[in-house]
């Protein structure tokens, strides 16, 4: 009885922690959807579509957009802000798909997860060692604010951040064309268009 | 030799006028601990891209053809190789753990070394790794002017070198003066197996075995950029402030530094 008590007990604890568990178990499944895209037997083509599919669903692009911008985000039009979140948008699903093709079956165990606030949780994961590179670690920032859709913002990989260095890339753009959104709205688009 | 000296010590000094010059600049030198980390400054972007544009043809024509020859070697000589070029490094990691107060990581490290440069026939065999050794991480003098509070000054594209800070390069050069065992005992060793050649020889080697090893992620990072320097400098800059803050790879503490960045971001 004592043992019944004490199951139920734990079981209870557990499932009162459903909501920061969820985070890791959001990166594992997502990326066994992914793993298994790439390792399919699809062409191409195929392959990139259904990546971008389960970006669309899993990836804040809109936000990682916004921090890609920095503080040159505060000077822009509606306008300007708009036909850059579609610019964006594309830029982003593109390079990524582009990107995550090269690895075919990949292999990520997720180890462990933290929550840094209401609004992010970081889970730890690794990508399996090959005959042909190291093993990789890579960390993503769940963004958590809704908690009915979980998504991606961030990929740290081996310390390294994806978004930091867009974000910095961007602003280097956009610097160097005298502080004029223009030309990063250009490089994206031509970048697309490739 | 003379003409090299003449040509490090002018590169020394013409360093240490641009490091007061940003020092003065800044009103400070010191990056204190607490301290938000500033954003690293690239005074010199336009010979910076002018200088990594050429290391971007040297790379093209001769160091990743090089880099791709050293891939096709049996596994056997490349992970001998690299064990070779890291048991040669902890020479410069050891003092400066010292430097940096870490006592007990270089004894650690001076282990490490006795082990695999006896038993592991000149650092071929990793031995001291099979014995469960602590992992190793590399620290040169770059880092540690860092942990000491000294400011990474601006970045910079070396020739043939790439990406440092001011610091870092600052950093490198004592190595030359004195703070290599390895260089000290090639360079000016009288010992007739060693020889300034041997030295070079064995930093090319361990050039060509980073470049080797991340063949595919930089032609990946290449492809995929819009702007290929500034990704560069950016990836550069957020290694060696992991490095020098000692963090593991992926740990926590560095992803949670620049955290008001994100928090501001509502999409919803």
């Amino acid at each position: 009885m004592k043992k019944l008590l004490l199951i139920l007990l734990l079981f209870s604890l557990n499932t009162s922690n459903v909501y920061s568990l969820e985070a890791d178990v959001f990166i594992q499944s997502t990326v066994n959807r992914a793993a298994e895209t790439l390792s399919g037997s699809f062409t191409k083509e195929q392959r990139v579509e259904k990546l971008k599919e389960i970006a669309k669903e899993t990836v804040d692009i809109k936000g990682i957009g916004l921090y890609s911008l920095g503080t040159h985000r505060k000077g822009l039009s509606k306008n300007q802000l708009t036909s850059y979140i579609n610019v964006f948008e594309e830029y982003f699903l593109k390079s990524f798909s582009s990107r995550l093709a090269e690895y075919s079956n990949p292999e990520i165990e997720v180890s462990s997860k933290k929550k840094l606030n209401e609004n992010y949780t970081i889970v730890s994961s690794t990508l399996v060692a090959t005959d042909s590179r190291p093993e990789v670690k890579i960390d993503w920032r769940v963004y958590t604010k809704n908690p009915e859709n979980l998504l991606i913002r961030d990929l740290i990989i081996e310390g390294l951040s994806l978004a930091r260095t867009q974000k910095e890339e961007f602003s280097s753009i956009i610097n160097s064309n005298d502080g004029s959104i223009e030309a990063l709205l250009k490089n994206l688009s031509d970048f697309s268009s490739k | 030799m003379s003409m090299y000296k003449k040509f490090v010590l002018t590169l020394i000094s013409f360093l240490l006028i641009s490091f007061n010059a940003i020092a003065a600049s800044d009103g400070k030198l010191i990056l204190s601990e607490n301290e938000k980390p500033k954003k690293i400054k690239d005074c010199f972007e336009k010979l910076n891209r002018a200088t990594f544009s050429f290391n971007q043809g040297l790379d093209k024509t001769v160091i990743k053809p090089i880099a791709k020859g050293y891939r096709k070697l049996p596994d056997p000589i490349q992970k001998g190789t690299s064990n070779a070029v890291k048991n040669l490094s902890t020479l410069i990691t050891i003092p400066n753990n010292v430097l940096q107060g870490d006592v007990k990581t270089a004894v650690i490290n001076t282990g490490r070394l006795i082990v695999n440069t006896t038993i592991g026939i000149l650092g071929i065999v990793d031995v001291a790794n099979k014995m469960g050794f602590p992992k190793y991480v590399r620290e040169d003098y770059g880092q540690t002017l860092g942990a000491w509070g000294v400011g990474p000054g601006c970045y910079v594209v070396l020739p043939v070198l790439g990406p440092s800070t001011v610091r870092d390069t600052a950093g490198s050069f004592v190595n030359v003066l004195g703070g290599d065992p390895w260089y000290n005992a090639s360079t000016h060793g009288n010992n007739e197996f060693l020889s300034e050649g041997l030295y070079l020889t064995s930093k090319a080697l361990s050039g060509i075995e980073f470049r080797a090893n991340n063949i595919d992620s930089i032609d990946n990072l290449q492809k995929n950029s819009l702007d290929f320097y500034a990704s560069v400098k950016s990836l550069y800059l957020q290694d060696r402030e992991n490095k020098i803050d000692n963090q593991t790879r992926g740990n926590i503490e560095v992803i949670y530094k620049n955290e008001e960045d994100w928090e501001e971001i509502d999409s919803q």
